[in-house]
C-alpha cells in the first residue's frame, strides 16, 4: 500500500559476484528476477532470488543483512559500481527497486578493499574496524567513575557536531568508495567524535597516534582528497573530519616527539 | 518442579538495593582472574556487562553471531532512554518512574525490581556522558530532555533518532578498550547453539563459527546470556532479520523456565505492511508522538482519500478524544490497540485500509518546518525512503507492528535463572517491564542491569564457586551437548525437501499475528495450537537448506532459528490461552471493560507464568510466583 504511486513491476538482470570462500577464485554469474515490485527492497529482492535458488537446488547468494533499516552497518554491497549503490545517504537495505528500470542489469559486488578479506560472495571481513577501534577509540570512564552528568556542560555547537561525527555505521562504504581503499573517514569521525568533547581530551593524543598507526598496520591505503568516501557514507559525515584528525595528528605526533612521557605513564591502567 | 525463590530482598522499598549490596558476597580482586564467565550477545546489556567485568578483573569471552559486537539491534532503537534525573524540574523522582513504569506494565513486574531499575537510572546517564555518547543539548550545554508515552514529566534523554545507536557505540567502545587491553577474548560471528550444564550449574556453552562452521565447547564459571527477544517469532516485525531466540530457548531447554512468553508489545507508530515479499517492518520512533498528531477520517468513505483535502471537522483526533490527559503519549499497547479499532471500523487510511495519520502540519505552523527537521529529520528522511512520501508535506501513515518481547527466561532478584549459574540480562529476561514496556525503558534496563547490576550480583554466586573448578570442556557434559548438535546440523542439510526456511517462517508468523497478535480469544488461540505442531512436522519433514556444515551458510543459521520459533510459537499461545485475563500487550478480546481497557483478574493471575520443559513431546509444566505488591495498589490503569 505505500506503493501507490508506483505499481509498473520490473524485471531485471542481476550480475552477482559469487565466491565459494576466502582466497578462492570469484566470477559474475548472471539471474534473470522476473515481476519485481518496486517497492520491494535491494534486499528483499535477493530474498526473492534466493528463494528460487534453493529451490532450483543452488546455494544462495551469501550477502550480509540484519537491521534493514540503516543503521547497524552490516549490509554491504557495490551495486552498480558504487558503495551501497545508488542515492544518496543511504546503506544497501535502504535501497529500493525503484531506483532501478525495467530490463536493466545490476551488477552486485562485495565491497572491495586488501584489508576487507572476501568471506564469501557478497560477504567481506571488516573486523579490521574493530581492530582499530580497540587501539583507542573511546574514553576510558570505568563503569561506577562518572560524575554528574550535567557536572560538564559541552556547548550544544560541539555536542551537535561530535554527533554528526558519531552517527557512523561502521559500515565500510568510505573504504569501498576509495581508490587507496583509505579508512580516514571512518577514524576522523571516530577521533573527531571524542576530540570534540571535553570528555575525550585526557586521551586525546594518545588515542588518534593509535588509531592511525594501527590503521596503517592493517593495509588501509592512504588520503589522497577525492572525497570519494564521503559521497558514499550513508550518513554523509563530512571529510571535513579527515582534515580535523590530519590536525590531531601532526599535533599529537609534534607533542609526542617534544615531549617526554612522564615515568610510569602506563603504570596504573 | 523448578524452584522460583525471587530473593528480593526485605526492608522499604527504597532501601532494598542498597541493602543488598550491602549483604551479598565479593569476590576478592586477586581472585577475580580466576574465573572465567561467558556473556553472550553484545547488545546494550551483553556490551556494558562484558565491559564491566572485565573491568573488574573477570576473565570475560564475549560471543556475537553479528561480525561485530557493534551491530546488535540495540543499534536501532530511535527515541530515547528514560532517567529521574528531573533536570527539568518537572517534579520528577526515583519514585515517579517507578511508579510510572510499574503502571505501565500493568501491574505484573515485579515492584522491587522495577525500583532498583529507577534508582539505577540517574547513574547510565552519568555512565554514557562520561563515555562521550553526545546526548542532545541545551544551548546553555546541559543536557536536554524530551517526553514519552505513559509519563507526564519530560525524563527521556536522547541523541536525535539514534539514541540506540549512541548508547551501544559508548557500550561497545568500552567494551572495545577491554578486548584491546586483552580482558575480553571476543568471538564474532559465533552462535550459541546450546546450554552445558554440569553438575545441575551452568558451566559452558556450545557454538558455532558461522564462518568455518567448527562447532565447539566453551567451559565458563557463569553463563551471561543477553541475546534480546524473540519478537521475530512473527515473522514480521522491527526487529532485526538475524534477531532470534535460539540461545534462551535452548537454555529453556536444558531446564530454565520461560516466563510469561505471552507478554508481547506491539508498537503504534510502524510504517504499514506493503507487500508479501515483506522481510521487515520499520519503526518510526514514539518521540514523533510528542509533536505529531494521530488521527483518522470520521467517516469511513474519506478513508481513501488524499489525507489533505479532508477538512479539520472531518478529522477523528481519536487518542486526543480518548485519552485527553495523555492524548497522543498513551501507552504503546493502548496506543496500538485504538489504531486497530478505528482501523476495524473501515477508518483506516491507505489501499489495505490497515494505516492511522501520523500528522505534524500543527507542529509546522506552530514550530516551523526547521525545528521539526532537527527533531525527527532523520525519521522523516527513513519514511521518505522507504514510501517515497514527504512527511513534512502529506501526514505519514502508521500501522502497529511487533517491537518487543517483555516475557522471557525467569530470573531472580539477581538476575539469575532458576539454573543456577545461568544469568539473563536485557530484553532475554522477564523481569522489569510486566505486561508492557514504556517508551525509552528498554535500553534503560538493558544498561542498567548490565552497569550496574550483575556486576554486583554475579559476584555472590562465583564467591560460592571454588576457584579452579571449572569443567574441562572434554568433560563427558560437553561431550554430548557438541555431538547433539552436530547432529541437528546435519539433520537440517539431510531433510532436503521441497520448502526454503523462510516458507516456514512466513506462514509461522500469519499463524502467530492471526491468532497471538494484538488482540487474542480462546478461539484464535486454539486454532493457532492446532496449527502449529503440524506446521512444524512439515517443517522437520520438508525444508530444504542448501549447501554444506563447513563453511559460512546462511540458510542453516536460519534453519535453527526458525526450528526453535515453531516451538517457542507453541508455548507463547499457550501462555496467553492459559492467561484468563487482559494486562497490558496481552488482550484477550473476553476480558476487556465496555469501553475497550484491559481487564486484568488480579485474584487468579497477580503471577508470573514460569514455563519449564519436561521433554519432547510433553506438555510443559506451568509453576508460578506470586507477585506480592507491598508498596503500590494495584488498580485498573487510567490514562484518561
Amino acid at each position: 500500500m505505500v506503493a501507490e504511486n508506483t505499481t509498473k513491476n520490473l524485471s531485471i538482470t542481476l550480475r552477482v559476484w559469487r565466491q565459494a570462500g576466502p582466497n578462492q577464485p570469484g566470477k559474475f554469474v548472471d539471474y534473470q528476477s522476473k515481476d519485481l515490485n518496486p517497492n520491494m527492497s535491494f534486499l528483499e529482492m535477493l530474498d526473492v532470488v534466493n528463494d528460487e535458488l534453493t529451490l532450483k537446488g543452488e546455494e544462495p547468494i551469501a550477502f550480509a543483512h540484519d537491521c534493514r533499516e540503516g543503521i547497524c552497518g552490516t549490509c554491504s554491497a557495490t551495486i552498480n559500481g558504487k558503495a551501497h549503490g545508488p542515492g544518496k545517504g543511504v546503506a544497501t537495505c535502504q535501497v529500493y527497486m525503484r531506483a532501478f528500470r525495467d530490463g536493466d542489469v545490476i551488477t552486485v559486488e562485495p565491497f572491495r578493499a586488501a584489508a576487507f578479506p572476501i568471506i564469501k560472495d557478497l560477504i567481506v571481513d571488516r573486523s579490521a574496524f574493530d581492530k582499530i577501534q580497540q587501539a583507542g577509540g573511546f574514553i576510558t570512564a570505568r563503569t561506577g567513575s562518572a560524575p554528574d552528568a550535567n557536572a560538564l556542560p559541552v556547548p550544544k555547537g560541539d555536542a551537535d557536531l561530535a554527533m554528526d561525527a558519531a552517527a557512523c555505521i561502521g559500515c565500510g562504504a568510505c573504504v569501498a568508495a576509495c581508490k587507496n581503499a583509505s579508512a580516514m573517514l571512518f577514524v576522523a569521525a571516530k577521533v573527531s567524535h571524542f576530540g570534540l568533547l571535553p570528555q575525550g581530551q585526557a586521551e586525546r593524543d594518545r588515542r588518534v597516534l593509535a588509531m592511525v598507526s594501527t590503521m596503517d598496520a592493517l593495509g588501509f591505503g592512504n588520503c589522497t582528497n577525492q572525497y570519494e568516501c564521503s559521497a558514499a557514507c550513508p550518513k554523509l559525515i563530512t571529510h571535513d573530519f579527515i582534515a580535523r584528525l590530519n590536525r590531531d595528528y601532526l599535533g599529537a605526533t609534534i607533542r609526542h616527539a617534544f615531549k617526554p612521557e612522564p615515568a610510569g605513564a602506563d603504570g596504573g591502567t | 518442579m523448578a524452584q522460583l525463590d525471587s530473593k528480593i530482598p526485605s526492608g522499604p522499598l527504597a532501601d532494598k538495593w542498597r541493602k543488598h549490596k550491602t549483604e551479598i558476597k565479593l569476590v576478592n580482586p586477586a581472585n577475580k582472574r580466576k574465573y572465567e564467565i561467558i556473556v553472550v550477545g553484545a547488545g546494550l546489556a551483553g556490551s556494558s556487562a562484558a565491559a564491566t567485568l572485565a573491568e573488574l578483573g573477570y576473565r570475560v569471552k564475549n560471543f556475537v553471531f553479528h561480525d561485530s559486537p557493534r551491530r546488535a539491534h540495540s543499534i536501532a532503537a530511535q527515541g530515547g532512554i528514560n532517567a529521574a534525573k528531573n533536570y527539568q524540574n518537572d517534579g520528577d523522582s526515583v519514585y515517579r518512574l517507578f511508579y510510572d513504569t510499574i503502571k505501565g506494565g500493568d501491574y505484573r513486574s515485579r515492584e522491587a525490581n522495577v525500583h532498583r531499575l529507577a534508582e539505577v537510572s540517574v547513574n547510565i546517564i552519568d555512565q554514557c556522558v562520561a563515555q562521550g555518547v553526545p546526548f542532545a543539548r541545551e544551548y546553555g550545554g546541559l543536557l536536554a530532555n524530551r517526553s514519552f508515552g505513559g509519563a507526564q514529566v519530560s525524563r527521556t534523554f536522547y541523541a536525535r533518532g539514534q539514541t540506540g545507536q549512541q548508547l551501544l557505540l559508548g557500550a561497545y567502545s568500552a567494551l572495545s578498550r577491554m578486548v584491546g587491553a586483552g580482558a575480553v577474548e571476543l568471538h564474532t560471528q559465533s552462535e550459541m547453539l546450546d546450554l552445558v550444564i554440569v553438575g545441575g550449574q551452568a558451566k559452558g556453552i556450545i557454538a558455532r563459527d558461522l564462518v568455518t562452521g567448527a562447532i565447539t565447547s566453551h567451559a565458563a564459571d557463569a553463563v551471561v546470556l543477553a541475546t534480546g527477544g524473540y519478537g521475530n517469532v512473527f515473522n514480521l516485525s522491527t526487529y532485526a532479520r538475524g534477531s532470534n531466540a535460539t540461545a534462551i530457548w535452548r537454555a529453556y531447554k536444558r531446564g530454565a523456565c520461560f516466563a510469561n512468553p505471552c507478554y508481547t508489545q506491539i508498537h503504534p507508530t510502524c510504517i504499514p505492511v506493503s507487500g508479501d515479499y515483506q522481510s521487515k517492518l520499520t519503526l518510526m520512533s514514539e518521540s514523533l508522538r510528542n509533536d505529531g498528531r494521530i488521527w483518522v477520517p470520521k467517516k469511513k468513505e474519506d478513508a481513501k482519500k488524499d489525507p489533505n483535502s479532508i477538512p479539520e471537522a472531518d478529522r477523528d483526533y481519536y487518542l486526543e478524544r480518548m485519552y485527553p490527559s495523555f492524548g497522543n503519549l498513551a501507552p504503546r499497547d493502548i496506543a496500538s490497540r485504538a489504531a486497530k479499532r478505528v482501523c476495524d471500523e473501515g477508518r483506516g487510511a491507505g489501499a489495505s485500509g490497515l494505516g492511522v495519520y501520523l500528522d505534524f502540519s500543527d507542529a509546522i505552523k506552530r514550530l516551523g518546518e526547521a525545528a521539526v527537521r532537527e527533531r525527527y529529520g532523520n525519521l522523516f528522511d527513513i519514511y521518505h525512503e522507504i514510501t517515497a512520501e514527504s512527511g513534512y508535506q502529506t501526514p505519514m501513515r502508521i500501522y502497529p507492528a511487533v517491537h518487543y518481547t517483555m516475557g522471557g527466561l525467569w530470573v531472580d532478584y539477581n538476575l539469575m535463572s532458576n539454573v543456577p549459574g545461568l544469568f539473563v540480562l536485557g530484553e532475554a529476561n522477564f523481569s522489569d517491564h510486566g505486561a508492557n514496556r514504556l517508551g525509552a525503558s528498554a535500553l534503560m534496563q538493558g544498561l542498567g542491569d548490565g552497569y550496574f547490576v550483575i556486576p554486583y550480583t554475579i559476584g555472590d554466586y562465583l564467591a560460592g564457586q571454588k576457584p579452579g573448578s571449572r569443567p574441562s570442556t572434554d568433560s563427558a557434559d560437553f561431550k554430548a551437548a557438541e555431538a547433539g548438535i552436530r547432529g541437528m546440523t546435519n539433520r537440517f542439510l539431510d531433510i532436503k525437501g521441497k520448502q526454503p526456511v523462510s516458507h516456514f517462517h512466513k506462514r509461522l508468523g500469519k499463524v502467530m499475528w492471526d491468532g497471538c497478535g494484538m488482540a487474542r480469544t480462546k478461539a484464535t488461540l486454539e486454532k493457532a495450537l492446532r496449527e502449529i505442531p503440524p506446521l512444524r512436522e512439515e517443517f522437520w519433514a520438508s525444508v530444504l537448506v542448501p549447501g554444506s556444515a563447513d563453511t559460512l551458510n546462511q540458510s542453516l543459521e536460519q534453519a535453527g532459528r526458525v526450528a526453535d520459533f515453531l516451538e517457542l510459537g507453541e508455548l507463547l499461545c499457550l501462555d496467553a490461552l492459559t492467561r484468563e485475563e487482559s494486562c497490558g500487550g496481552h488482550f484477550r478480546e473476553e476480558h476487556q471493560y465496555p469501553d475497550g481497557e484491559c481487564k486484568r483478574d488480579d485474584e487468579k493471575f497477580a503471577h508470573v507464568a514460569a514455563w519449564e520443559f519436561q521433554g519432547k513431546d510433553k506438555a510443559p509444566l506451568r509453576n508460578t510466583e506470586p507477585l506480592n505488591y507491598e508498596f503500590v495498589k494495584m488498580s485498573v490503569r487510567n490514562y484518561k
